[in-house]
């Protein structure tokens, strides 16, 4: 190979519908390195991707939660075999834009990945765990069983990039919810390697979609939103939270804030409580 | 002009054959690249209201399934009279539209709640395919007339078309056109999506024109694809050079894939910029939908409340 070869360079894109749109707006922003060299041109998603996401999501949310939870569980440990290969990708992006050695990325992917095994296998255990047959005073059997809530928005803490994603991002899919990523506005590129390696993981198209761009000007459509049901609002000032909540009382949105990466609770968060009543005997 | 427009008006097999050779070509990338500008065209804030408004009043509320029973019928019927029950200013749709033996439900249903004034448009001569005789054609039709259908909307028989049987497809018209006489308005279905080219939807436009449609419509909504831009395109030149001729108004009615508010101010746009703005009304244009309804009364919530609605907000049928 001659020196004399053009790089290809990659167009950094959405991941909507399964599909890897540029923004409607047409509108880009630029992503600098901790060097303040300039690495990248990511899209700048407006409301109106936001809308499309929140359609896709809704789209595929009966499938997604209609799926076996055991079906989840297979395809959210196939999402870490996919990121696994991606390892070195990973890595040379979260060094370029975080500053840290490559070591101590790696081990950030590595938790990353690790983490979408642990929350695999809640898919199928969650119910068992956390649900309940409750003692009710008639012939009936009476069970509760925690469901998928529905779309569900995700603000991931910016720093670290990818592993603050994915902590994020999994529990809420494990709970069987639809998403829509906001990816950081200053550390995007995790978040768009991660929609590749998420494009290739028998995750049905508009399960996560992930919108680059500001978090600041998609938060309150996202709230605002009717059919938007929850919120992770972990990557937010607590500013922008409390316009967040104000702008969700109307519809009733679940927000909440995470601190721990592992933890059932941050997919019970997610889910609601189903109860069932069954006549015992018939 | 004077004898094209005799071509055209003088009933005559003979002369509108000899019409229908003088028509030039269309020119399908033209078409295509003219429908597609005019989709890029922008349309927001009080524009896009008054669009919402006359889309919805432009609306034929559908419901073609084999499974339809009373209580659908009925239900679609208080949507088309009220779509959206927590504002009343809504406007009601154009019509609905049913299979033939849900006329009558639909028809009384309208009468009984508030809805005299909105049209039962029935699909008639064995729809959607059109493969029956003469005589089932005319007792459909009739049965529909008798049951309050005020619009009837036929197809045309393609296989005859596509074969270059132009007369029987005249004279069907022309017949279901007498049964109709003023008691109800006759749609001519096209099903552009088996007529395969450009050339033949502006042919089996003028076609149908002239054997006395008072509409032109795309498509069953059965076979796809159904309304596509150009298609409509082309529709609405059909209507508009008629016009010139004869100074008929025709109106055209797309059916079949307008599912979204962006697709439906694509339709009204064409009609503006090809047709003319006196098409702009529920007398000459018409949307044969089911779910557009719905996405059209979510984006009225957004201009109205200024945050996006959801499907969840809307009644399903």
């Amino acid at each position: 190979m001659s020196d004399s070869r053009i790089d290809v360079k990659k167009t950094y894109k959405l991941f909507i519908g399964g599909a890897f749109p540029r923004s409607e707006s047409g509108r880009t922003y630029e992503v600098k390195d901790s060097k303040g060299n300039f690495i990248a041109n990511p899209s700048l998603a407006s409301r109106k991707d936001l809308r499309d996401a929140v359609v896709a999501a809704r789209g595929a949310h009966g499938g997604w939660s209609g799926a076996t939870a055991f079906n989840r569980g297979q395809i959210l440990y196939r999402i870490a075999e996919m990121m696994e290969g991606r390892t070195a990708q990973f890595v040379d992006e979260i060094v370029a834009l975080e500053g840290v050695t490559p070591s101590v990325a790696k081990k950030q992917v590595e938790e990353a990945i690790d983490l979408w095994v642990w929350y695999s296998g809640w898919c199928d255990k969650i119910g068992s765990i956390y649900g309940s047959t409750n003692a009710v005073s008639g012939s009936f059997y009476n069970f509760t069983i925690p469901e998928a809530l529905g779309v569900v928005t995700v603000f991931a803490p910016a720093k670290p990039s990818l592993l603050g994603l994915v902590q994020s991002l999994a529990p809420v899919l494990a709970g069987g919810n639809t998403a829509i990523v906001i990816a950081s506005e200053k550390y995007p590129l995790g978040a768009i390697t991660l929609s590749e390696a998420l494009g290739t993981s028998d995750l049905p198209g508009g399960v996560v979609n992930i919108l680059t761009g500001s978090p600041a000007e998609l938060a309150p459509w996202a709230s605002s939103h009717m059919d938007i049901d929850g919120i992770d609002a972990s990557g937010l000032s607590t500013a922008q939270e409390k316009d967040l909540r104000i702008a969700g009382a109307d519809n009733l949105k679940r927000i909440f804030r995470f601190k721990e990466a592992k933890s059932p609770q941050r997919v019970l968060s997610f889910m609601e409580n189903k109860t069932v009543w069954h006549p015992i005997g018939v | 002009m004077v004898t094209t427009a005799a071509a055209l008006t003088d009933g005559s097999l003979a002369s509108i054959k000899g019409f229908l050779k003088t028509l030039s070509p269309v020119d399908q990338v033209g078409a295509d690249a003219r429908a597609a500008m005019l989709a890029t065209r922008s349309i927001k804030t009080a524009s896009k209201k008054w669009a919402i408004d006359m889309a919805i009043s432009m609306i034929d509320l559908t419901t073609l399934e084999g499974a339809d029973t009373d209580g659908k019928v009925k239900a679609i019927c208080n949507k088309a009279i009220r779509p959206d029950p927590t504002d009343p200013t809504v406007p009601h749709v154009g019509a609905i539209c049913v299979y033939n033996d849900m006329v009558a439900t639909a028809r009384k249903h309208l009468d009984e709640s508030g809805g005299g004034d909105i049209p039962v448009a029935a699909v008639s001569t064995a729809f959607p395919s059109g493969r029956a005789s003469l005589e089932v054609k005319e007792r459909d039709t009739k049965d529909a007339i008798a049951d309050g259908a005020t619009e009837i909307d036929m197809v045309i028989d393609r296989g005859a078309f596509l074969s270059g049987d132009l007369e029987k497809v005249y004279s069907e018209i022309v017949y279901i056109k007498s049964l109709c006489g003023d008691k109800a308005h006759l749609k001519v279905i096209l099903e552009t999506g088996e007529l395969v080219t450009y050339d033949n939807v502006r042919k089996a436009s003028f076609l149908a024109m002239a054997a006395g449609a008072d509409f032109i419509k795309t498509s069953t909504g059965k076979v796809a694809p159904a309304a596509t831009a150009p298609v409509v395109l082309v529709m609405l030149e059909a209507v508009r050079d008629f016009y010139e001729m004869t100074g008929v108004r025709i109106g055209v009615k797309p059916a079949g894939g307008i599912r979204t508010t962006k697709d439906a101010i694509k339709q009204l746009v064409l009609v503006k910029e090809t047709a003319g703005e006196e098409w702009l009304n529920p007398g000459l244009f018409r949307i044969g939908a089911s779910a557009l309804l719905n996405d059209l009364l979510m984006q009225r919530q957004k201009l109205t409340s200024g945050h996006y609605g959801g499907a969840n907000y809307v009644t399903l049928d």
